[in-house]
């Protein structure tokens, strides 16, 4: 492990909520590097140049830029690439960067952290969601950013919560033919949630972009997906069943969307030893956590969306350099109620607890199949005697659907938080890389131009 | 309700183990255990079931248990994961070669196989060793077992004979009366403490905890054929004072490498120390260095439960406790999983009467009174 790089402030997440906090820390004088495991900033929605579908996309992706130029200009350092897998001890921690020549560990020593991590989508179970051709609603949005063309492909996107109309709106505009948007919950609960959005003209108006870019698909509330049919070629589908709770249909289809909302990445909070309220990281008014010099923004302490990370991340950053965040704070508030309308109109149905079968794989790492959790007790025992959540992701995916299906909480969070390489966690230095230098490929440092 | 013949409390691999052999013997057996398995040493220890000579009544409990686990073998789940892998004693240097030429021979007078190898019959063996290394010693009897399964297992069969579960605290034990966290009672005419490494209920048992660190990797399938320890291992495991670690990886059936361990003494938290972890990997580092790139899925840690003389306490707690209805079962330090099996046969045929395989004596609890001192080897 190289010598440490020492920092006022210490960010991790390059997602929106990061660059918010990096940004105003550094603005107003403090010494802030951002980590983040991604070849490039911009978290789950900036990732890429390319931001959902015309013209949100246009005008998303100039944001995107300016508030990256701003981060460049207020002289923190982001380092892309830095996983961060642990914690060792108060005011350090460790990260992990992959490079052609190998892997690398450093560590980093703070005055102050910021927690920014985001979230991850939820997967629930259903009788072949393992199957090639069914992805994550977020997990396709990405390949098709990557490159993977969807164009001509007849794809269902199904599951629960905003980034349904979202990613659907992008992949038709990708050119795919996004036959049908299911959504779980009911048109009654999601009422409420629209009409809350009156008050939010902007998001309205997202909203209303997304469905006509999307006039040829059908939206379903109240459905959901029972099943999924492979193709004879066992590499796409054939077709989804889907259902309604009384009636079943079949909608032939050759890729299948499906993702349940999203979890917070609470991992590395839990792991510092923040605490948790309701799942969620607990904040005070100027994003602190209950651990001194750790604060927490975006969605970690509630899955709230874009401008809530944003603000969250200017209160955090501001708050490191002590400097006034009430002005925020009412518009972060009016945030935080959207959030709560969001958990409310986008919440669980219990009908999806029945759709995995016996056979139905629960954990992908370990191959466990829901039969095999029928334990009496709580989930420290079906991890041990089943060996689901045990492998590679850590429960990452399956916690949060075991915790559904099951209503027992994955347990413990430890280092490594990733799968790291054994000499990632030795004070071995035989091949360690030269001392914390600049790489040209994951910095993305300027001077302080204008 | 027929009235219980005996309580165990605790149900690791221990309780569970003897709670099963009760149940064998057709009696009514209550098992009260403070929750899940997690928590417990069996969760975090690493399943080895080795033969271990660092003094003959070790050697002798241990080929016993051994001897046990074979005999069960047959009739364990695929999920408890049995591979009898063979251990070898990795020796470093020729003054290790001379200790493992001195315990074949001590192995041999125990009636056990083992076979010398030398340095090219070692680097054969396991190629992922480091060159250099002087030779080893297999001993192909040893096994590996997932013990979380194991202990549900046995537990399981106890239920399949009648065993009754109560999932609470016990918080206090005494002539045949067992109180519970939640107010109430339970009575047998004999109580068995099957405590691991806790010993509120009779503090006299004089139990420690050696805090130990393990790591677990991805699957490397081939990687790795046997459980290879240290031969330093001993030396670093009877260390009293100090803090200690010692090369000892494990090839899982899953393809998954377990690697250990080191040994802290008065430390009972379970935070993961990264210091100590450090020196351990770079044990294991030191003699395979092909573990550099090995990814690592997860670290733990877990206690051991030592006695002063480092065996465990197996019979009546006469001599700690005036207390005839009160039986031990604990203090297994890091042999508990291997010595399980054996330990509940040696009990169960001390409450009736039963002559054992082996000579019971130098595991009585009884030893650790001072003024009632057992003599044995
Ligand atoms: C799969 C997915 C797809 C989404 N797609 C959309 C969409 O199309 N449109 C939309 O409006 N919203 C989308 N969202 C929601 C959107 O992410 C949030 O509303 C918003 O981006 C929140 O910003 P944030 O900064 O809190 O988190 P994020 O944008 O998630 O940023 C967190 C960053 O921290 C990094 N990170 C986390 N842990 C570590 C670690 N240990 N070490 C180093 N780096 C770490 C992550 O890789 C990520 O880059 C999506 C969310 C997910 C999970
Ligand atoms: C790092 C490490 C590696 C190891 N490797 C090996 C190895 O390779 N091979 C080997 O043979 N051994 C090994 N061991 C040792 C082995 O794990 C233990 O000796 C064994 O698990 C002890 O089992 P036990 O049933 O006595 O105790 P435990 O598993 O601790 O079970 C005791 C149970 O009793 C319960 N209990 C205690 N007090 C009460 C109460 N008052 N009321 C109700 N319930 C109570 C506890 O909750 C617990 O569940 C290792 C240990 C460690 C820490």
């Amino acid at each position: 492990m190289s010598p440490p790089s020492t920092t006022d402030v210490l960010v991790v997440g390059a997602g929106p909520a990061g660059i918010a906090a990096a940004t105003a820390a550094a603005e107003h004088g403090r010494k802030v590097i951002v980590l983040d495991d991604n070849r490039k900033p911009g978290g789950q929605i900036w990732r890429d140049s390319s931001v959902i579908a015309s013209p949100a996309r246009s005008a998303s992706g100039s944001r995107k830029q300016r508030a990256i130029d701003r981060l460049q200009r207020s002289g923190a350092t982001l380092l892309s690439g830095h996983t961060v897998f642990s914690a060792s001890a108060s005011g350090q921690l460790e990260t992990l960067r992959e490079l052609a020549t190998g892997s690398f560990a450093e560590r980093f020593r703070f005055e102050q952290l910021i927690l920014a991590t985001g979230a991850r989508e939820r997967f629930l179970p259903f009788p072949g969601w393992t199957l090639p051709g069914v992805f994550g609603v977020g997990g396709l949005q990405a390949l098709v950013r990557a490159g993977y063309s969807v164009a001509g492909k007849r794809i269902i996107v199904a599951g629960t919560g905003p980034l349904l109309l979202a990613v659907a709106a992008h992949l038709s505009h990708d050119g795919a033919n996004v036959v049908a948007v299911i959504e779980q919950a009911a048109l009654s609960s999601l009422i409420p949630f629209a009409a809350s959005l009156w008050r939010q003209p902007s998001k309205l108006l997202q909203g209303a972009q997304y469905r006509a870019s999307l006039s040829s698909a059908s939206y379903r509330t109240a459905a959901w997906v029972a099943e999924a049919i492979p193709a004879t070629d066992g590499r796409s589908l054939s077709a989804v069943r889907i259902t309604d709770g009384k009636r079943t249909w079949t909608e032939p289809c050759d890729l299948l969307a499906c993702g349940y909302h999203l979890v917070p990445n609470t991992e590395l909070a839990e792991l510092i030893g923040c605490t948790l309220q309701r799942g969620f990281v607990q904040v005070d008014e100027q994003q602190r956590t209950s651990v001194p010099n750790v604060f927490c923004a975006g969605e970690p302490t509630g899955i709230a969306g874009l401008e809530a990370a944003l603000l969250q991340g200017e209160i955090a950053g501001r708050a490191c350099a002590g400097v006034a965040t009430a002005s925020l704070r009412s518009r972060a508030n009016k945030e935080q109620a959207f959030a709560r309308g969001l958990a409310r109109a986008f919440a669980l149905r219990p009908e999806l607890r029945q759709l995995p079968q016996p056979g139905t794989i629960v954990c992908r790492c370990e191959d466990v199949a829901f039969a095999n959790l029928q334990h009496p007790s709580g989930w420290a025992d079906i991890k041990l005697q089943t060996r689901c959540g045990m492998g590679p992701c850590q429960a990452r995916v399956c916690g949060p659907a075991v915790e559904f299906l099951l209503g027992s909480k994955p347990s413990s969070v430890r280092q490594p938080l990733y799968p790291v390489p054994l000499h990632a966690l030795t004070a071995t230095t035989e091949h360690a890389p030269e001392p914390f230098k600049v790489e040209p490929e994951s910095i993305h440092k300027v001077e302080e131009t204008a | 309700m027929k009235p219980l013949d005996v309580l165990i409390v605790g149900a690791g691999i221990v309780g569970s183990s003897v709670a099963r052999e009760c149940a064998l013997l057709g009696w009514r057996v209550g098992v009260v255990t403070g929750g899940t398995l997690a928590g417990s040493s069996t969760v975090a220890g690493m399943g080895h079931v080795v033969v271990m000579d660092d003094s003959p009544a070790q050697l002798a409990l241990t080929a016993y248990s051994q001897s046990v686990w074979r005999e069960l073998v047959p009739q364990l789940p695929k999920v408890t994961e049995y591979e009898q892998c063979g251990t070898i004693w990795v020796a470093a240097d020729h003054d290790e070669m001379a200790e493992v030429q001195a315990r074949h021979e001590v192995y041999a007078r125990g009636g056990l196989e083992t076979r010398v190898l030398s340095a090219s019959d070692l680097a054969a063996a396991e190629p992922n060793l480091r060159s250099g290394l002087a030779g080893g010693l297999l001993v192909p009897a040893d096994g590996v077992i997932y013990q979380p399964a194991a202990a549900a297992y046995f537990l399981h069969q106890a239920q399949q004979h009648g065993a009754e579960i109560f999932p609470l605290r016990a918080t206090a034990a005494a002539h045949g009366v067992l109180r519970l966290a939640d107010g109430t009672s339970l009575a047998a005419p004999r109580i068995v403490l099957a405590v691991g490494a806790e010993c509120e209920l009779l503090p006299a048992m004089q139990i420690q905890r050696r805090k130990g660190h393990l790591v677990i990797s991805d699957r490397y399938p081939g990687f790795l054929r046997h459980q290879l320890v240290e031969l330093g291992y001993l030396k670093s495991a009877h260390k009293v004072a100090e803090d200690s670690v010692a090369f000892n990886i494990q090839p899982r059936q899953t393809g998954q490498l377990l690697i250990g361990s080191s040994r802290q003494y008065g430390n009972s938290d379970s935070e993961i120390e990264t210091a100590i972890m450090q020196r351990m990997i770079d044990r294991a580092l030191d003699y395979m260095p092909g573990l550099r790139n090995v990814s690592i899925l997860r670290a733990w840690t877990g206690s051991r439960a030592a006695t002063p003389d480092k065996l465990p306490l197996i019979g009546p707690a006469k001599g700690l406790a005036d207390d005839d209805t009160l039986w031990l079962a604990a203090g297994f330090e890091g042999l508990g999983i291997t010595n399980a099996p054996g330990a509940a046969r040696l009990l169960v045929n001390a409450m009736v009467g039963r002559a054992s395989a082996i000579d019971a004596t130098p595991y009585l609890p009884a030893r650790l009174n001072a003024g009632a001192a057992v003599a044995y080897a």
